[in-house]
Order: structure tokens, then C-alpha cells, then sequence
């Protein structure tokens, strides 16, 4: 990589401040007015559409193999969707995605 | 009336399990970053300073391809377009608290904490704005940190830090530990499937257009499939 410090500051800088701007955009904008409803309607799916959209390629096409399908990945993300659904806790999920992966991840390799 | 500091403590036992994956998903960056050449203090900065690890991540990527500085910021941001749907979700929430308050709350949104205050603001909507911004900073600030701290670890480490970890996999089953308990309904299950799919048809876009898409798309139909349920009803 051959950026100077000073263009390796500028794509920090730039980064950074544009995040915050797109963060605080709509809360700077609005205070306190009430949104109308279809939009709120809207707004209640922001969660279970970008989550499951920044999962899915992770899970099926993972880097750390090169973007190849790999089972003990897909396992542990399979068991940990399964028990947070079932549970509704978060942690049991995280948990039993961790050892379903380590488990996983020994018995192949 | 109940204080802030109660609330504040609920959104940081909420947020405890992140403090565990975020660490170790931080380290993989200050690793990437150090192979990259930045030196532990700038890859701390980039951290502390943007703290968006998608974002952060496309721009090494490009980074690492020689790409021109305007198009790692341009691709960097779009890549962190979703707060600013996060951003007009907290906004009916959020909108009256001072401005230093939600100058504060914009720096310190991350996925994890607008998914935990979301539902939390859904849940409970007696709450009020102190308490909402008190539960939001609990849930939000010692991950924050545990980013930070882990990246200067895994710059720090580098290489010394085994594959068989697979720590790149920590903030996977994060995220799917986080949208679970959210898959309730109908138009719920029927918007992440959807959003899945698309994102993986859309998965050659360059830039993180894939998941914008993919994401908007599943969005409306979960809306509109919100609507006709209702109205059949």
C-alpha cells in the first residue's frame, strides 16, 4: 500500500465525518415532529431487512474461506438463528453459536 | 418515576454479550489494518473515529487495490448508508433531546445499539426522553470502547493471532443472535428472507450496493405486506 500519512488522514477525516453526517441526518433535521404513519411503517422493517442482508453473504459466501461455502460456519449460523427464535435471548444465542462453531470447526479440521 | 441510571444500566446489560464479539471483530481489523501498513495509533484513530466496521473494512479492501481517496470515501459511506435509516428510526424517539445529546447519540450509533433501543423504544413507549438517551448510551459505550480497544490489540498482535479462531466469524452469529428474537410476524420472517436472497443475488455489486438494495426492497415489501394484512383483517 503506498497512501502518504497525510491521504491516510484525509480518508479518516472523510470517513468520519461523513458517517456522523448520514448518523445524524433525520435526528438533526426532525426534533420531536412525529413522523406520518406510512413512513413509521416503513421504518419498523429497517431492522430485519439490513440485518439479514449484511448476514446472509457472510454466512454463505464467508472471506476467511475465500468465498466459498463452508458447513461449520453455516452450522453454527443455522443453530444460533434456531435457538435465538426458540429462546429469544440473545446471549443463549451467541453461546450456542460459539461452541456449535468450535465444535464444528475441530471435527472437520 | 423511575431514574435514567436504571435505564442506562438496562441498556448496558442488553449490550454486555456485544462487548464479546465486538472485541474479537475488532482485533481482526487492527490485523487487517497493520498488514495493510497503518501503525497501531492510525488504526486506533480510523476506529475511534468512524467506528463503522463495515465501512471500515470496505475501505482497507479498497485500500489494498490502490484505489483513488474519493472513491474509499464515497464507497466507505455508501456502505454506511443504513444509518441514516437508523438515524430517521431514532429520530420520533430522539428528535426533542438537545442538540450535544444527539450530536452524541449520531457518533455512537452502531447496529447492535439502534437494534437493542428500537425495541426497546417499541416496548416501552412511556418512556421518557431522558430515559430513552440513558438506555441508548448504556447500550451503546462500552462496546463502542471494547472497538476501539480491540482493534489496537489486533494491530498490536498482527499475525500472531491464529486462524482457528475464526474470529472473523464472531460478528456473524452476533447479528443473527440480534435479528432473531426480532422475527415475530409474518411480514417480519417474509422481509429477512427476502433481504437474504436478494443480497445474495446481489452479491457481485461492487461497493456495498448489493445490500442497500436488497435491503430497500425487503423493506417495502414488508410494509406493504403489513398493510394488506391489516386491511384484510
Amino acid at each position: 500500500m503506498s497512501y502518504s500519512s497525510t491521504t491516510l488522514w484525509i480518508i479518516i477525516a472523510g470517513l468520519a465525518l461523513g458517517s456522523w453526517l448520514l448518523r445524524f441526518s433525520f435526528l438533526g433535521l426532525i426534533c420531536s415532529k412525529d413522523l406520518p404513519e406510512w413512513l413509521k411503517r416503513h421504518l419498523r422493517y429497517t431492522v430485519v431487512s439490513v440485518l439479514p442482508g449484511i448476514i446472509a453473504p457472510l454466512v454463505f459466501l464467508p472471506k476467511a474461506t475465500g468465498g466459498v461455502f463452508d458447513l461449520p460456519r453455516f452450522l453454527a449460523a443455522a443453530v444460533t438463528l434456531g435457538v435465538g427464535v426458540w429462546t429469544r435471548n440473545l446471549f443463549v444465542a451467541v453461546i450456542a453459536g460459539g461452541i456449535t462453531l468450535y465444535s464444528m470447526l475441530n471435527i472437520s479440521f | 418515576m423511575r431514574s435514567a441510571r436504571h435505564d442506562f444500566w438496562k441498556g448496558f446489560w442488553g449490550a454486555l454479550p456485544f462487548c464479546f464479539v465486538v472485541g474479537p471483530y475488532g482485533m481482526v481489523f487492527g490485523v487487517l489494518a497493520a498488514e495493510s501498513g497503518l501503525d497501531v495509533l492510525t488504526a486506533v484513530a480510523f476506529s475511534a473515529a468512524v467506528i463503522a466496521g463495515a465501512a471500515q473494512f470496505t475501505a482497507l479492501s479498497l485500500m489494498q487495490d490502490q484505489a483513488p481517496t474519493v472513491i474509499i470515501i464515497v464507497v466507505g459511506l455508501a456502505v454506511n448508508l443504513r444509518m441514516a435509516l437508523y438515524s430517521a428510526t431514532l429520530a420520533p424517539h430522539l428528535g426533542a433531546a438537545p442538540f450535544w445529546s444527539r450530536a452524541l447519540v449520531a457518533y455512537s450509533t452502531l447496529d447492535h445499539s439502534f437494534v437493542l433501543a428500537d425495541a426497546k423504544y417499541q416496548a416501552d413507549p412511556a418512556m421518557t426522553i431522558s430515559q430513552k438517551l440513558a438506555f441508548f448510551f448504556g447500550a451503546t459505550g462500552f462496546v463502542g470502547v471494547m472497538w476501539i480497544v480491540g482493534t489496537g490489540l489486533g494491530a498490536w498482535l498482527g499475525t500472531r493471532i491464529p486462524d482457528w479462531l475464526a474470529l472473523d466469524f464472531a460478528m456473524p452469529i452476533a447479528f443473527i443472535a440480534l435479528v432473531a428474537p426480532a422475527l415475530r410476524t409474518v411480514p417480519q420472517v417474509a422481509t429477512a428472507l427476502a433481504a437474504a436472497v436478494l443480497s445474495l443475488a446481489f452479491a457481485a455489486l461492487p461497493y456495498g450496493l448489493g445490500l442497500i438494495m436488497a435491503a430497500f426492497v425487503a423493506l417495502l415489501l414488508g410494509a406493504e405486506l403489513e398493510r394488506r394484512m391489516q386491511t384484510t383483517l
